[in-house]
């Protein structure tokens, strides 16, 4: 099978087989693998899971089987810039989702959702563990800790371009 | 590495380094480097002070990282240690300031006043003690804590190995390995009492003792690290402050019931830790303390870490262990329990990150030592991570019977700005609400289950009088709601019920029959479910109705939100005598709802206000009202 995907990312699928290769002798090694497939491509697209199939002999179905059940691994392509809005349960009591209501009036898209120009991708993550600064808005590696919702056009600018 | 004695020669050696006794005029600066203090800022401040002593070429002052300090409010947080001299705490400090603590305090020993600790602390009314502090020891919310858990955090810089030795580590592992039988050390921990912190309270000794007589060609230790719990961060800090005493723990599981290999299931939401995992178990296999034949004894054993991805379920731990196979993580039936069948199918003791994290101490100090903290039937310690409405929001390590008041206001210091406290949190999405009539509980798993929570796995989360209730309750149902896993119906659908019922009171369109019905699937949903996630889920709810059933009725029947939270219940007012008529709310208004003229009060047509608070937000003058 080969189609125009599989052409343009052909070192991305080998940096994914010498990967292969390193782990293929041990056990359980789906999750690992997956996450370093996610990692090279960005997502999982279905070339890459039947890829990953035929190199590890793992039924295909059972690769999708766990793609879609972990929220990590995502099918589809996202933005040039994840944000996240912690909606954890101490950034939830401080206003986390005026935050999240905030962003996606201003990117015009609903959560879990990646805006038409593929620049922004907004999720709602689980707690990140600083609970302290809450609430906590997170733009690629960037923190926003204690985070207000007026806030939030002028951060927005700093990643338009 | 291969006698006790050339731990201890090491330990003499890294004391010596830690504590800078060979060096004159020695100065220790460490700076909070976990995630809170890294998000605080705390990077460029460790850069500032580090190039600050390099330039100078002071071999006398050393600038480590280290874990998590313990008051996230105050990161990033800067300690410095001068022998012989109390350690000064410096708070919210940037490269400026770290600047001029390097000029007057480290240069010239004159500890600046106004960044330290003192500066910011709230006293208790009770406190006659006037004095300015400027050591975190000397503050309220240390006094009342216990660190044994976390006894390293914010002290050693978890990526050197030697610090940790400095501080008895790996002493345990030595002393296990060469002067007892795998029978001593499970007796050791059934008679400690340690009881497992990720929230059941199974009795880690027992656990041990189920799986040790199993006879198989391959056994496994794992450490269950992936801390799903919202507002839960107690088993980050340890990973990221103390990555080595998970190690040297699950080694001394691993030898008393048989186990050479090890595997950390850690999230993948948490990098730092997984980085000083990755950096501890390398030191830890160059020392020879993972490996082949550890102090000589003939015992093997290597751990590998796994990450998870974003799968709350995996917390539970046949789910876990299906994910570390490679599999969704579905929750299985028992009985055959891990020590029987866990891990491909061989016997496995799973214990959660704080659970070990408190076992080389009770091996090198005794078990007599651990049981005398805590209460009876709940020994030791417990960490909590205190978040929500609360001053001083941070992790805490009390012992167990301690009260909540006692966590809640003289170490947390109360809500903030003077607002009502309403309820505790606790367990997480499978723990319950607590009411102010409950501060008084001493904290152990049996009266905190008995009070309609749960311990969980420390979570706390304070709310004060502007959090609705319902609302709480619906957010950890549309919580529970996305993480189950689909296997079980009544969770899957049940949870799914539970939240539409929720829904339809939070938007003010209930009935009294909905909370009947509430109650009669939250029954369905906890028995009909294999696992912890669906047996648990309902419990926010029941605990919320039980207590707080007078928000529920104000929702159903006044069509109100008490604590104003809920919008479809609330009604948006000008107070005519507030409005200065700038007309800014009619302007911003979506609907056109407001009408008005120039410099005279404006009017919300209730009839077509969306309630989208718009209004509430722009005006500068509080002429909004909302009831």
């Amino acid at each position: 099978m080969q189609n125009e995907f599989v052409e343009a990312r052909k070192s991305e699928f080998e940096e994914l087989k010498q990967y292969i290769d390193t782990v293929k002798n041990s056990q359980g090694i789906l999750m690992q693998t997956l996450q370093k497939a996610q990692d090279i491509f960005g997502y999982l697209p279905l070339e890459v899971q039947q890829f990953i199939a035929d190199e590890t002999n793992i039924p295909l179905a059972d690769i999708y089987g766990v793609v879609t059940f972990y929220t990590q691994f995502t099918v589809e392509e996202k933005g040039k810039h994840k944000i996240g809005v912690c909606l954890g349960t101490a950034c939830y009591v401080k206003g986390s989702q005026e935050i999240m209501d905030k962003l996606s009036e201003e990117l015009n898209i609903k959560v879990g959702t990646t805006t038409d120009d593929k620049m922004f991708t907004l999720e709602a993550t689980r707690c990140l563990g600083c609970c302290g600064l809450a609430p906590v808005m997170i733009i690629d590696e960037d923190v926003y800790p204690k985070m207000e919702a007026k806030r939030v056009p002028e951060i927005l600018k700093k990643y338009s371009n | 590495m291969k006698t006790l004695d050339n731990l201890k020669e090491i330990r003499e050696e890294s004391v010596t380094n830690l504590e800078m006794k060979d060096v004159d005029n020695a100065i220790r600066v460490v700076v909070g480097l976990a995630t809170c203090g890294i998000s605080a800022g705390a990077k460029p401040v460790l850069k500032t002070l580090a190039e600050e002593a390099e330039i100078r070429n002071m071999k006398n002052v050393q600038v480590v990282q280290t874990g998590c300090i313990g008051m996230c409010t105050y990161e990033p947080i800067v300690e410095v240690y001068v022998p012989n001299h109390e350690k000064v705490t410096y708070i919210h400090v940037n490269s400026e300031k770290a600047m001029k603590i390097f000029e007057e305090h480290i240069l010239n020993g004159n500890i600046v006043e106004e960044y330290t600790i003192g500066s910011a602390e709230v006293k208790s009314k009770e406190s006659k003690d006037e004095e300015e502090h400027t050591s975190l020891m000397d503050v309220q919310f240390y006094k009342k804590q216990k660190r044994v858990a976390l006894r390293n955090c914010g002290i050693i810089n978890p990526e050197n190995i030697y610090e940790y030795i400095a501080t008895d580590g790996y002493m345990a592992l030595g002393k296990v390995l060469t002067e007892m039988t795998p029978d001593d050390v499970i007796k050791v921990m059934k008679d400690a009492g340690l009881r497992g912190r990720g929230g059941a309270g199974f009795p880690t000794g027992m656990k041990w003792s189920f799986a040790a007589p199993n006879k198989a060609d391959q056994k496994y230790i794992i450490c269950n690290a992936d801390e799903g719990d919202p507002g839960a961060f107690m088993d980050r800090s340890v990973l990221e402050g103390d990555p080595h005493a998970v190690l040297e723990a699950m080694a001394i599981a691993g030898y008393a019931i048989g186990a050479t290999k090890g595997f950390i299931y850690v999230r993948a939401e948490y990098p730092v830790a997984v980085q000083r995992l990755h950096i501890a178990i390398d030191q830890a296999r160059e020392l020879g303390l993972l490996g082949k034949n550890i102090f000589n004894s003939g015992f093997d054993f290597d751990i590998e870490t796994r990450l998870g991805a974003g799968a709350f379920v995996c917390g539970e731990e046949t789910a876990l262990m299906q994910s570390i196979e490679g599999k969704r993580g579905m929750s299985r039936i028992k009985p055959p329990f891990p020590a029987n069948k866990g891990l491909w199918g061989k016997p496995t003791v799973i214990n959660n990150v704080e659970t070990l994290a408190n076992i080389p101490q009770i091996l090198y100090h005794g078990a007599e030592w651990f049981k005398s903290f805590g209460t009876a039937k709940s020994s030791g310690t417990k960490v909590f991570a205190l978040g929500g409405k609360i001053t001083n929001t941070g992790l805490v390590e009390v012992p167990m019977g301690t009260t909540l008041r006692e966590v809640i206001y003289d170490i947390g210091g109360g809500c903030p700005n003077g607002k009502a406290f309403k309820a505790v949190q606790t367990g997480g999405p499978s723990g319950g609400c607590l009411t102010k009539d409950h501060l008084d509980i001493p904290i152990d798993y049996e009266n905190l289950t008995a009070a309609g929570s749960m311990m969980g796995s420390g979570g706390m989360i304070v709310m004060d009088e502007d959090n609705c209730m319902v609302d709480i309750a619906r957010f950890f149902l549309e919580f529970t709601v996305d993480e189950s896993c689909g296997k079980c119906t009544p969770c899957r659908v049940g949870t799914k019920r539970m939240l539409g019922i929720l829904e339809k009171i939070t938007q003010g369109n209930g009935t009294m029959e909905d909370l009947e019905e509430l109650e009669t699937l939250a029954t369905s949903v906890k028995d009909g479910s294999l696992c912890g996630l669906g047996q648990t889920a309902p419990n926010p709810v029941l605990s919320t109705l039980k207590y707080f059933k007078d928000e529920y009725i104000a929702h159903i029947v006044d069509k109100k939100c008490p604590a104003k939270h809920c919008k479809p219940l609330l009604t948006f007012e000008i107070n005519k005598d507030k409005c200065t008529g700038c007309t800014l709310c009619a302007r911003k208004c979506p609907v056109n709802a407001i009408e008005g003229t120039v410099k005279n009060p404006h009017v919300i047509s209730q009839e077509l206000c969306i309630k989208c608070g718009n209004c509430f937000s722009v005006c500068r003058f509080g002429a909004v009202e909302k009831n």
